[in-house]
């Protein structure tokens, strides 16, 4: 089934949903490091070593962004294969976003920060718990997190990321529905949900990062 | 009006081709866009050069014939017509005009800016069709109440004149909106629902055998469309594909 161009268009669609609700769990654990290291501390704790987070919904969510990505590029050269001679002159801004024309790049960024917050975060805590095997400290979360932004050259990738996040969304958000066959009465209270999401999350996760660092530094 | 045309010319479809300058003086604004592209073929017979082979038909936006790509946009930069329904008017005096052939794998170059969408036909026979009985005893289609909303939304589907602007448009050479548009037009009336599962597993599966590409749902093909086709047609495709599928 997954061989057809509509089951490949509902499978990124899933995949992609799948990503947003991560996304927005992510967002809503993030921000109360602004408001409460104690909350913070104790939700990452939770979400560090519960084992139904750890080995179900952890492994499913980087299945998840493999597939999405690996689904991604599949998409792009079929789709540059299908048109082998290009047009002298092609005004796609004239009947469509520049967003939803360059999913790919805006992906390639995503991809390229999510090999950077691996590096950052996933790398780390794997260390820490499954390598070298340290003791368990429930309040290491926080101080972890705001030691990762004192660097202004890595808050600058992260907002500049995010950025690209928020684009991506911008049109893979509502276009999923539209995948997976629904445009009715509700597409139009999708499109204004996608605007806010994609505004509200990314400049949220910009928030997180620019106010650590002004923390630290200050 | 005095203009430049830059023409793609290609002999045949295992020739490779290339963009030609013209000039091209005294065009009235009034003309249509193919009275334009016979007054500068008459020139160049003329002159005893090869005329620019283009497809047209019925001149008044029906039958999806006419299938240029002007100025980086299917039928040209205006909204709702065809290439035969553009009017010079919407060019000024000394513009440069970029005519090219509607570019997808499966729409090969026969000639010039006349392309093969023989691939359409195809579709179609897989499965854009409603079986019936025609030996006498066919039921009148008028006796089946069928409600107005859903009417009307066949209707609109139906209008698809297969022009494949939404092909040319579309970054991906996808054929969504023309399948979906047939797709439509049938399963959202009672007689075409009998062959639903069917029409969409086959019409699809021939779609994906022509060698179009996956829509990414930029819309592009909806704006280009000459008859506003809906992407509601495509949701409503995925969906009843999805079920065809399940179903089996």
């Amino acid at each position: 089934m997954i061989k057809t161009s509509i089951a490949r268009k509902v499978a990124m669609a899933l995949s992609g949903l799948f990503l947003i609700l991560f996304l927005g769990q992510h967002f809503t654990i993030n921000i109360t490091s602004v408001f409460s290291e104690k909350t913070f501390n104790m939700l990452s704790h939770f979400m560090g070593n519960n084992p139904l987070v750890q080995f179900i919904l952890q492994p499913i969510l980087i299945f998840g962004v493999i597939f999405h990505f690996i689904m991604g590029f599949v998409l792009q050269i079929k789709n540059t294969k299908a048109r082998k001679q290009n047009y002298e002159s092609f005004k796609g801004n004239s009947n469509s976003s520049w967003i939803s024309r360059n999913m790919i790049l805006s992906g390639i960024v995503i991809l390229s920060f999510l090999g950077l917050h691996f590096y950052d975060f996933w790398v780390p805590e794997i260390n820490y718990k499954y390598v070298e095997f340290l003791p368990n400290d429930p309040d290491r979360y926080y101080i972890e997190l705001v030691h990762k932004f004192h660097s202004p050259i890595r808050v600058l990738i992260y907002c500049l990321s995010f950025v690209f996040l928020g684009l991506h969304l911008l049109h893979g958000f509502s276009s999923s529905f539209q995948s997976v066959g629904m445009n009715n009465k509700y597409t139009n209270g999708i499109k204004f949900l996608t605007v806010a999401f994609s505004i509200f999350v990314p400049v949220g996760f910009i928030f997180i990062a620019i106010f650590h660092h002004l923390n630290v530094v200050n | 009006m005095d203009l430049t045309l830059k023409i793609w010319r290609q002999a045949n479809v295992d020739e490779d081709g290339k963009i030609v300058n013209y000039s091209i003086s005294d065009v009235s604004p009034d003309m249509s866009f193919l009275e334009m592209m016979d007054m500068h073929n008459e020139q160049l017979i003329n002159k005893g050069e090869d005329p620019v082979a283009f497809d047209h038909d019925c001149r008044e936006g029906i039958c999806g014939m006419c299938s240029m790509f002007i100025n980086g946009e299917a039928h040209g930069p205006d909204r709702l017509v065809t290439t035969c329904q553009l009017h010079m008017r919407k060019f000024k005096d000394g513009d440069t005009i970029v005519i090219e052939p509607f570019r997808a794998n499966a729409f090969p170059v026969i000639k010039d800016l006349a392309v093969d969408r023989s691939a359409f036909d195809r579709i179609q026979q897989a499965g854009g069709f409603i079986s019936v009985n025609t030996s006498g005893n066919t039921q009148d289609a008028n006796a089946i109440p069928i409600e107005k909303h859903d009417a009307d939304k066949a209707f609109d589907a139906a209008t698809c004149i297969g022009c494949g602007a939404c092909v040319a448009s579309c970054k991906n050479a996808s054929a969504m909106l023309f399948v979906s548009a047939k797709v439509s037009q049938y399963s959202l009336l009672p007689q075409g629902k009998v062959e639903a599962t069917d029409r969409v597993l086959n019409m699809v599966k021939q779609m994906d055998e022509e060698g179009f590409g996956n829509c990414t749902n930029t819309g592009a093909c909806e704006v280009e469309c000459p008859k506003g086709i809906s992407l509601e047609n495509v949701a409503r495709m995925n969906s009843e594909y999805l079920y065809a599928s399940l179903k089996g």
